[in-house]
């Protein structure tokens, strides 16, 4: 468990991350999602004691992160997988992680094996490691201690499919064992499929949160007619919202009532469906719209 | 990724339903040992640590071919192993520190170890350790060219260097790094800690030296102002009180406040 409470961060004059306050549950995975720059990365490394806080707090597993004894056993931790040292080879990488936390030996192989690293990609320096083998490389450091929470930034990124699908499993697997799973993307797509629970920063602010359920069914529902313009119409007379796409609409009205409507209407209706991912990729871009750099692109 | 290691993983992850209010705190040689490791296990840290040891030889070889017979004492050969040791030995204390901010390797050491002071500390002793064997094997390799280099040219093994040289000497180069290591500490960054230690060494000195030779009031305040000059008057040895003053005198303000300054900044900083 992780609860972050209010937490601040202020560079200067420039708030990084602003009353900030969540909680990532045990047996779920939570997502973290927000736009670049929008403060996922500085939230994180405040969580994990890299980066003092103006003010508020945060916990894992009970307990301020300096205060647990053995930090490795308890949260795997993964901020970037490019920061290590180019010179070491990937075993050796866990071999300090290992040894630092100790436990056995063998636990190097075994997350080797985990992760799909060889012997002798294992003995290759992480200079001549692809940003993926370093990603899984950053994997296996965060859970050689074997901990009950985790807490990855990005870890998808530079994965092959094959390697996301990997990853997916591997995190589902952890959260069904009971574990706490907390990692942040900036592609909804990417943390829609694997996480359970859903933040949405942006510009340092939380704009939104709940389960995936909750987030989806606040994305409304998809319709879709031959006559459009109709329907919308009927929509919007009866107060819902309507927002016509290429060849449907987004409503926040529910299936049934815009199944009655479009009755009354008199309008056939050729699609019918919650709006889910699409909705929640509008969604996501309407609430960090003031924040995202492109502006009214969105 | 197969399905044992899972199985693995679920059973190691079992046993956290029967530990009983959390894990032994982390022992500080646990750190220190890592530390150590870390000296040793980069081509750059691995080269170095070769580097001082074959210029410890190269330089015995090289006495044991140019001197002349009656050179051919202890105190040379040490001397000629010396040199090349005071100059990298403080590049490898610089590497220690600067290298988890360079390579930024540090955001995996200081997760794992949330407590920066401790770390820094390991990574003091393990680079005093490293000096210390280094200079003892120095003086090992030394003794031996000695005894190996008379006996070659049938003269008499001089043992002309006394026990308190060799501690003014260990000491001079024990101060060196931690002159390094204080310049990793403040800069935290290999290429620019490199350089300012190799000016302070090189560039220094000669300023100093010229300015003293020059301007007669600098003459006068150099000891109580200089701390190269005091560091490179231990390689000398016989301090008088009045030396071993004008030394820390200068050792807190040249070494001590700014290592005091760099480690409440590193304490502080973001790390990322
Ligand atoms: N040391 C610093 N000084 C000033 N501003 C900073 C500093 N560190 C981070 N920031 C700013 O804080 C904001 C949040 O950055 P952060 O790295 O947390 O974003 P992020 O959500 O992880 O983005 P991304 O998806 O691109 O990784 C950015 O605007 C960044 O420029
Ligand atoms: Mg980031």
């Amino acid at each position: 468990m992780i609860i972050v409470d209010s937490l601040t961060k202020k560079y200067g004059g420039f708030t990084a991350v602003d009353h900030v306050t969540f909680r990532a549950e045990p047996g779920r995975v939570t997502g973290f999602l927000g736009p670049n720059g929008a403060g996922k990365s500085t939230t994180m490394r405040i969580v994990v004691g890299l980066t003092p806080a103006s003010s508020g707090t945060a916990t894992v597993l009970g307990r301020r992160y300096a205060d647990l004894p053995n930090p490795g056993r308890e949260i795997g931790v993964l901020l970037d997988a490019s920061a290590q040292h180019a010179g070491r080879t990937g075993r050796e990488i866990l071999t300090l992680a290992q040894r630092t936390m100790r436990v056995p030996r063998s636990r190097i192989d075994e997350m080797l094996d985990l992760v799909s690293l060889s012997d002798e990609e294992a003995g290759r320096r992480v200079r001549d490691y692809s940003l993926g083998m370093r990603q899984r490389l950053g994997i296996a450091t965060a859970l050689i201690g074997d901990p009950e929470a985790l807490v990855l930034d990005e870890p998808a990124n530079g994965l092959d499919p094959a390697g996301i699908r990997w990853m997916r499993d591997l995190l589902r697997g952890f959260a069904d064992r009971g574990g706490t799973v907390f990692l942040s993307s900036h592609l909804l797509h990417e943390i829609e499929v694997i996480a359970d629970d859903l933040i949405v920063i942006g510009s340092g602010r939380i704009v939104a949160s709940g389960t995936k359920g909750e987030l989806l069914a606040s994305a409304g529902t998809y319709a879709a007619a031959a006559e459009l313009a109709a329907l919308a119409n009927a929509l919007t007379t009866a107060g819902h919202t309507a927002e016509m796409s290429l060849c449907g609409l987004r409503t926040d009205a529910d299936a049934g009532q815009v199944g009655r409507l479009a009755l009354a209407a008199g309008v056939p209706l050729t699609e019918l469906r919650p709006a889910d991912s699409a909705g929640l990729e509008e969604m996501f871009l309407e609430l960090t719209k003031d924040d995202a750099r492109e502006g009214d692109a969105a | 990724m197969s399905s044992t290691t899972m199985d693995t993983h679920a059973t190691v992850r079992e046993r956290h339903g029967q530990k009983d209010g959390g894990y032994a705190p982390i022992p500080f040689r646990t750190v220190l040992g890592v530390e150590l490791r870390k000296a040793f296990d980069t081509r750059s840290g691995f080269w170095l640590l070769v580097a001082v040891a074959a210029a410890g030889v190269i330089a015995t070889g090289a006495t044991l071919a140019f001197a002349s017979d009656s050179d051919l004492t202890y105190n040379n050969f040490a001397a000629a192993i010396g040199v090349p040791m005071t100059i990298l030995l403080p590049v490898v204390a610089i590497l220690a520190v600067t290298s988890e901010w360079s390579q930024r390797a540090g955001l995996t050491t200081f997760t794992l170890v949330p407590h920066r002071g401790r770390v820094i500390r390991a990574k003091l002793v393990a680079t005093l350790l490293i000096g210390v064997s280094s200079m003892a094997l120095a003086l090992a390799v030394g003794a031996l060219g000695n005894i190996i280099g008379t006996g070659l040219k049938g003269v008499d093994t001089t043992w002309d260097l006394s026990f308190t040289t060799i501690l003014y000497i260990v000491g001079a180069d024990l101060i060196g790094m931690m002159i390094g290591f204080t310049l990793g500490v403040l800069m935290r960054n290999s290429p620019g800690a490199i350089v300012t230690y190799f000016s302070y060494w090189f560039v220094l000195p000669t300023l100093t030296g010229l300015l003293a030779a020059n301007q007669h009031w600098f003459e006068k305040a150099q000891p109580w102002v200089d701390f190269s000059y005091n560091q490179n008057r231990m390689y000398d040895g016989g301090f008088s009180s009045q030396d071993w003053a004008q030394l820390a005198l200068t050792g807190t303000v040249w070494l001590l406040l700014p290592l005091a300054f760099g480690l409440w900044r590193v304490l502080r900083a973001e790390v990322k």
